[in-house]
């Protein structure tokens, strides 16, 4: 709290602090983007409900993990950070895997090894390095919100374009009507091979810059 | 001739620049580029134009292909009454086939062209000449039984995902015919694997007869069961399997064009062909099953082996360029199909993942054979060199 006393002139919510939450969802988003934190997006998004409790558990490791590193930011020796930061996140996803373990255990048991590997996912480390080792808490915050929701959102697309072609469902309820069966349509059962996700994601990066030209000379 | 030229020479304004029609100038260019070769003549440097240009090309392919398309409308034919015990005419049999390959056929080109049609117009560059080669060789190297819609998709599919995203004819990776039969196989196996080869469905008053299998013949060996046809029936393709592939006589045939023409590499053709045959080899001497101990030529008159070694493997644009490099993915493109086919059960047929898969080797092996290269003239450079000082 001390740290927002220190720069009362910035709001809460000012125009700074909301591109901190907008641009990660848009023009630098974790994945179409940085093309970071593929691996979990292949994996998990067979399915949009494993998909949204994956998104939900990275949004809240995220906000939490760049809190406390900001927190800790000056009384972090420069050359243990890695470790300290390792430390964080990994105390987070243990308490993330618990209460998964506690309320939705089936989708739990279906993420498997991928909440555990929430530790693992490059967006959560860099962001720590790159923003909340320098930044003050509230704007650190919101950095990791955005950042998670930039990955969540993605991940959410992806599961949801795979699941209705793939099974015909969208959360487990079936969204294809049966008619459509009847006359001859099939699920399509590429769609639920981990190929097909990178080739999801491949076509929402290409939507993306088509729409926004600004990102097609970046390399 | 001469009035269509005069055609299109009275149209071409409506389609140049400030002419009414001026967005649709690149399919009025596909069309009169279809009809004559453009008059482009170099302006600078001492280069040569070929006469043959692209399209030229893919027409030639085309022609390499109606063996086997005419084969297969006939063998769909001959199939579908064998099943229900019916003699019928040669005619009824070519009738039949036409009735139901002709729909596949059209589906394909015009999904694939629409597509490349949509992409040229909005990226303003030339409509693909490969893709009258791709729509003719996706209806060949499916099953007659494969709903129009999924042949639609899977055109589609290839043509964007296969083409397009790396910039057109010229540019892909990948085969696109052969994207768009991995693209069905995997969407829709129940579609693309099993009894699913011959057209059964059946018209009042037929039957199928008595212990009918529609099993292709890698299916009867990859499961142990049922008779295998014999070799005069495999190579002359009277046999159960995708449209445009059973014959082996009709792919030598539009071989025979291919290589005469100059446009399919012999050189892949040929090392495909003894991959195959080695490998089989190879699995003789270690043979402890039957697949295993199956003579090793009858790989290649089986399913699709001389198909793609013949019209996939040898696309110009997926193989590789260099002359040793042509020999080594030819070879492994044979060693990795039969291998596919005797040690892996999930999969009978391994012509379209070896070649897919060597396609993806294909840059690879090109670059080590130009490095050899480079590191051998250095070598020899640094002899003389040597030499000359001392």
């Amino acid at each position: 709290m001390s740290e927002q006393n220190t720069a009362p002139k910035e709001t809460l919510f000012s125009p700074k602090n909301r591109k901190l939450l907008s641009e990660p969802i848009g023009k630098s988003n974790p994945i179409t983007v940085q093309v970071l934190g593929i691996c979990s997006v292949l994996a998990v998004t067979v399915q949009l409900r494993a998909s949204l409790v994956l998104a939900i558990a990275v949004v809240a490791v995220m906000g939490l993990a760049n809190v406390i590193i900001s927190l800790l930011r000056h009384g972090i020796p420069p050359r243990i950070r890695i470790i300290v930061q390792l430390t964080v996140i990994a105390s987070l996803v243990i308490l993330v895997d618990q209460v998964l373990k506690a309320f939705v255990y089936d989708v739990s048991r279906q993420l498997s090894v991928f909440v555990g590997l929430i530790i693992t996912n490059c967006i959560i480390m860099g962001r720590l390095e790159a923003y909340a080792l320098q930044n003050k808490v509230w704007p650190s915050f919101l950095d990791g919100i955005g950042n998670a929701a930039g990955y969540g959102s993605i991940l959410l697309l992806v599961a949801a374009i795979r699941e209705f072609l793939g099974s015909g469902t969208l959360m487990g309820y079936q969204m294809i009507p049966n008619f459509l069966y009847d006359i001859g349509y099939v699920d399509n059962g590429f769609m639920i091979l981990p190929p097909m996700a990178l080739i999801t994601v491949g076509v929402i990066i290409w939507v993306h810059r088509h729409r926004d030209r600004g990102l097609v000379d970046i390399s | 001739m001469k009035a269509l030229i005069n055609l299109v020479e009275k149209v071409k304004p409506n389609f140049e620049k400030g002419g009414r029609f001026e967005k649709f100038y690149r399919t009025f260019e596909a069309f009169e580029t279809f009809l004559f070769v453009k008059g482009d003549v170099t302006r600078s440097g001492s280069h040569i134009r070929d006469a043959i240009d692209m399209k030229r090309t893919m027409v030639h392919v085309i022609i390499a292909l109606i063996p086997p398309l005419l084969f297969g409308i006939w063998n769909v034919g001959f199939q579908h009454y064998r099943a229900t015990g019916e003699e019928v005419a040669f005619i009824d049999q070519v009738l039949f086939g036409l009735i139901h390959v002709l729909p596949i056929i059209i589906v394909s080109y015009a999904s694939g062209l629409a597509v490349e049609f949509i992409f040229a117009t909005s990226r303003d560059h030339e409509v693909n000449e490969g893709f009258l080669v791709s729509g003719m060789l996706i209806p060949l190297v499916i099953p007659v039984t494969t709903p129009l819609w999924m042949v639609a998709l899977a055109t589609v599919f290839a043509v964007i995902i296969g083409k397009e995203v790396f910039g057109g004819t010229g540019m892909n990776i990948l085969n696109p015919a052969l994207l768009a039969r991995a693209f069905l196989f995997f969407a829709y196996p129940s579609y693309l694997s099993g009894e699913v080869w011959i057209e059964t469905t059946l018209q009042e008053g037929q039957q199928l007869v008595d212990g009918f299998s529609g099993a292709t013949a890698l299916a009867v060996m990859a499961a142990g069961e049922g008779t295998m046809p014999s070799d005069f029936d495999m190579f002359f393709g009277f046999i159960p399997g995708s449209i445009g592939e059973t014959s082996t006589l009709a792919v030598l045939l539009g071989a025979t064009v291919l290589i005469a023409t100059g446009i399919g590499s012999f050189r892949i053709m040929a090392s495909v062909f003894i991959g195959g045959l080695a490998m089989g080899l190879i699995l003789n001497l270690f043979a402890v099953n039957e697949f295993m101990a199956m003579p090793a030529y009858k790989h290649l008159i089986m399913g699709g082996f001389a198909f793609g070694a013949v019209y996939m493997a040898t696309d110009p644009v997926s193989a590789s360029q260099t002359g040793v490099g042509k020999y080594i993915y030819g070879v492994l493109i044979g060693v990795i199909t039969v291998l596919i086919r005797v040690v892996n059960p999930a999969y009978p047929e391994g012509m379209m993942l070896a070649i897919l898969f060597m396609n993806v080797f294909a840059p690879l092996i090109d670059h080590y054979v130009v490095e050899s290269r480079v590191k051998r003239r250095m070598k020899r450079m640094q002899k003389i060199r040597l030499q000359t000082q001392a």
